[in-house]
């Protein structure tokens, strides 16, 4: 009962933060509600026993990767959205179509479904179990991923310098020296 | 005990926040976020089924996920970094050439 109550809970926390998100204007507004989904995404896992996972969701996500959101949004100076005539199809077939797509998906799952309930508060996802398994059963997608992301830092350094910067070679590319004027 | 159907149900609505947000949201910041939600929404089924199999792979598998989001998000910022440079917008169709 009392965890059925905090899945509620937090899971309105979640759907009010995806809706926030959408409504809002200006940006900064969507990247703060979209921090409050991911915190309360987080105490979900907790519910489902995956310990690590709400560790990683807080540092990673809420963290690390939002706050990169949120400088780039300060520092291009993002303001208030502007309006403009998008493409009338996205809108006409696309919106009803993912509706009607997710009635359907949401009606299977909830009447015709068999799934048994989750059992709460057995931590299952210790950073035990998930460390065997990361580096024994999944050693070489990890590795391939540390090679992802260094090809991911280089191309981020490369693609937010400025073009004369990268001319120039790797040395004008650490300093990068502003234009005078 | 919470029914296993509710969190897939809270990931689709999830899912679809993010599908809408794409399609209506014109600022390509806002756009990103919501690709972000998606990957949100996805992560939490693969949680429910972890744990309805009581299988830690789904977990691992969601580890990798936030991985690559956050390589995606660094090289997308990045991304806009640039086109707003040479743009001055934000606005997703005001940027409809390849070249200006």
């Amino acid at each position: 009962m009392f965890h059925l109550l905090l899945f509620l809970f937090f899971g309105a926390i979640c759907i009010a933060g995806a809706v926030n998100l959408l409504v809002q204007d200006h940006p900064i507004n969507s990247a703060l509600s979209l921090i409050a989904v991911m915190a309360s995404l987080a105490v979900e896992y907790l519910l489902l026993g995956a310990e690590f996972l709400n560790a990683v969701q807080v540092i990673v996500y809420a963290g690390a990767i939002m706050v990169l959101f949120i400088i780039t949004i300060m520092l291009l100076n993002a303001g208030t959205e502007e309006h403009t005539k998008g493409s009338r199809v996205a809108v006409l077939v696309g919106i009803p179509g993912v509706l009607i797509g997710s009635l359907l998906v949401g009606w299977t799952v909830l009447f015709h479904s068999n799934t048994r309930s989750v059992p709460i508060g057995a931590l299952q996802g210790d950073p035990r179990g998930i460390a065997r398994l990361l580096f024994h059963d999944f050693l070489l997608p990890f590795e391939v991923t540390s090679v992802l992301i260094l090809i991911a830092i280089m191309g981020a350094v490369v693609l937010a310098s400025r073009p004369e910067a990268v001319a120039r070679g790797p040395e004008a590319l650490v300093r990068a020296p502003r234009k005078e004027g | 005990m919470v029914p296993l159907s509710y969190y897939l149900v809270l990931s689709g609505i999830l899912f679809v926040c993010g599908v809408l947000g794409f399609l209506i949201k014109r600022n390509i910041i806002t756009i990103f976020m919501s690709i972000e939600l998606m990957l949100n929404g996805v992560n939490l089924s693969f949680v429910a089924f972890a744990a309805q199999w009581h299988a830690l792979s789904g977990q691992v598998f969601v580890f990798f996920v936030m991985v690559v989001a956050a390589a995606e998000a660094a090289v997308g910022l990045a991304i806009i970094i640039a086109v707003y440079r040479t743009r001055e917008t934000l606005n997703v169709d005001r940027v409809n050439l390849l070249k200006l």
